[in-house]
């Protein structure tokens, strides 16, 4: 029976975890919306969107992103909520490019629609800017070879499994999730890499998604003791 | 009280071990959290519960009481309203009082923190106690509209701290420090959130009379005229034209609240020729609490000012299908139409009972949305792992911090 490949570098598991920091910014039209949503921070696009995610994960129907959800229900802006809804948020591997997208279907619906510039949002239900302070650090789960490695896929937090397949694309600014990077790169197992890659984790809720990772590499090693 | 591991089943083992890996980074620091009450209101339960818990995940964190009389508490109460944004008459004998006593507690105030926690505004002043230790104002109260003359004088204190916490984002203001978005959070383990026996909420009706074949409407909060008990009073007037249901009006009174008793004895009186109305004082009676959420249909949290409005959560981690109103920290646990039913008057709010009394399908489904996103972020294990990342973020400045 052949033994399991020994990776040269072990896989560590990071988790990633949030603080919510306000900035005082805030909006009460679509165009305040629009000039804020050109001027943060990164991290604050990051929260309205991937934070969004994940906080309301959950919920059924499950609500898009923050801008789409204050648009449609306090603004009253329903086609352009629809809109922003349909920007696939977690596809964009840079948080410019998710930026720029924002930033062109609002000014398009602006150009379209001028009254919607007099819409106002109530005292108290503007929109606020806020930002994720992210904290990186190294879990207690190690893993030398696929065993190993799916004993830790069972055990990790949703944070770490986001970190190392949603995160990573953001982070690596390319496709690639940090599984298959190493998969490839450590223990040479290319084609598992590539089926791990080839994976539409936005389809899936995050638990959803550890249990097929885990399927996938559990037929990986039972192929590779048959 | 409950062990960080019993926490496991509900959260999740890896959960815990992140909140361990946290608290190894803290070592060596004392966190010393200041407050005015031990017992009754938010804060104090908070408190009651993340202190322990800190303690066995090894973080130093400790607890000390402000002193105050009457006259102070009372001065701190006007402070507290007129920060909600209802109207009030302070006066420069007030600020004096203030002053005095917290010149008082200044001079007696033993700190010896690493990072001095401040909760809501009775402490504020020990801030004139800083040396290079770090310290933090939480705020537990809705500021999003506060009486000027009020948050004037006591920003001067807040601007001095090297961070402020609030529980919404509408609560913050233009500070020149580091302002963080912290929810409080509840505690599934705790009497008032842990599962009950039907034995157990069969005796709590029998014992306040309530009947099991009418559908019971409750707000659960203290009688304080912020959460608008009287409204209350009025929305279910208008849903029980229509379907023959009761009302519990059932909470008790703070410590630091010397106008609890009023309010109460005013709803009572207005609730009298109603035998369906039932108002109950239960002081820290919480498995009476827990019973009476657990055996209602719809739960209401009509308050015109929250400073966060647990209640909710509370209501929502037992799969209850809640209408509350759009204020405070409310809108952040309940996602309309999702989660629960916002609303913002005494007509809107009967509206959405009736709604969930005659769609008792779409009311079980908000309630369990309800319940899993509490699960997600309103338990007091997502509250812990904040307070740790807050404490380590005083000492980094950065967006993305590798610990």
């Amino acid at each position: 029976m052949p033994e399991l490949i020994r990776a040269n570098e072990p896989f560590r598991f990071y988790t990633k975890l949030h603080l919510t920091e306000l900035t005082g910014l805030r909006a009460a039209t679509l165009n305040q919306l629009l000039i804020l949503i050109k001027e943060v921070p990164g991290s604050c696009i990051y929260h309205h969107t991937h934070r969004f995610l994940q906080q309301h994960e959950y919920l059924s129907p499950e609500p898009p992103n923050d801008f789409a959800y204050w648009v449609s229900e306090v603004l009253g802006e329903d086609r352009l909520g629809e809109r922003l809804s349909s920007i696939d948020t977690i596809q964009f591997v840079a948080i410019r490019s998710l930026r720029d997208k924002l930033i062109a279907t609002i000014d398009d619906y602006l150009k379209n629609d001028p009254l919607s510039r007099l819409k106002f949002a109530r005292e108290g239900e503007e929109f606020h800017f806020i930002k994720s302070v992210s904290f990186v650090f190294a879990t207690n789960y190690i893993a030398y070879d696929l065993r190993e490695f799916r004993e830790a896929l069972e055990r990790i937090t949703l944070d770490s499994l986001y970190f190392h397949i949603f995160d990573a694309r953001l982070r690596l600014e390319h496709g690639f999730n940090d599984f298959s990077n190493w998969l490839k790169n450590s223990t040479g197992d290319r084609e598992l890499a590539a089926r791990l890659s080839r994976l539409d984790p936005y389809t899936y809720t995050l638990e959803e998604l550890r249990k097929t990772i885990i399927e996938i590499i559990d037929e990986r090693i039972s192929s590779s003791h048959g | 009280m409950a062990k960080i591991e019993e926490y496991a089943p509900i959260v999740g083992e890896s959960i815990i071990d992140d909140l361990k890996l946290l608290a190894d980074k803290l070592k060596g620091k004392v966190i010393q959290n200041i407050n005015s009450t031990a017992v009754g209101g938010g804060v104090a339960e908070i408190l009651s519960r993340m202190i322990p818990l800190l303690k066995e995940l090894g973080v130093d964190a400790r607890w000390d009481l402000i002193k105050g009389g009457e006259q102070f508490f009372e001065v701190t109460k006007k402070f507290h309203n007129a920060l909600h944004g209802s109207p009030c008459e302070i006066t420069s004998g007030d600020f004096a009082i203030f002053m005095e006593q917290s010149q008082r507690n200044i001079d007696e105030a033993v700190i010896y923190g690493d990072v001095v926690f401040v909760h809501d505004p009775q402490p504020v002043a020990l801030i004139n106690k800083k040396t290079d230790n770090k310290w933090i104002w939480r705020c537990h109260i809705d500021i999003s509209s506060p009486n000027h003359k009020v948050w004037g004088f006591l920003r001067d204190f807040v601007v001095k701290y090297d961070a402020a916490v609030f529980s919404a984002p509408n609560f913050s203001q233009h500070l020149p420090i580091r302002q963080f978005l912290i929810s409080p959070s509840i505690d599934p383990l705790s009497d008032k959130n842990i599962e009950l026996p039907q034995e157990t909420i069969d005796a709590v009706l029998k014992k306040y009379n309530l009947r099991k074949d009418k559908p019971i409407i409750t707000q659960i909060s203290r009688f304080d005229r912020l959460k608008d008990p009287l409204g209350v009073i009025e929305s279910y007037l208008l849903v029980k034209k229509y379907i023959d249901c009761q009302l519990i009006l059932a909470g008790g009174t703070a410590a630091d609240d010397p106008e609890g008793i009023k309010v109460f004895e005013e709803v009572k009186d207005r609730a009298k020729q109603n035998p369906d109305i039932h108002i109950l004082l239960l002081s820290h009676n919480n498995i009476e609490v827990n019973a009476l959420q657990r055996a209602s249909d719809v739960i209401v949290q009509k308050s015109i000012r929250e400073g966060f409005g647990l209640t909710v959560s509370e209501a929502l981690w037992k799969a209850k299908p809640v209408v509350a109103s759009n204020v405070g920290g409310i809108p952040l646990q309940i996602k309309h139409k999702y989660s629960g039913l916002l609303c913002h008057s005494v007509e809107g709010a009967a509206f959405a009972i009736k709604q969930l009394l005659h769609n008792p399908e779409y009311a079980k489904r908000l309630g369990q949305n309800g319940r899993e996103h509490i699960r997600n972020n309103f338990l007091l294990t997502r509250h812990l792992r904040e307070y740790m990342l807050l404490f380590l973020s005083l000492y980094h400045n950065e967006d993305i911090v590798y610990l």
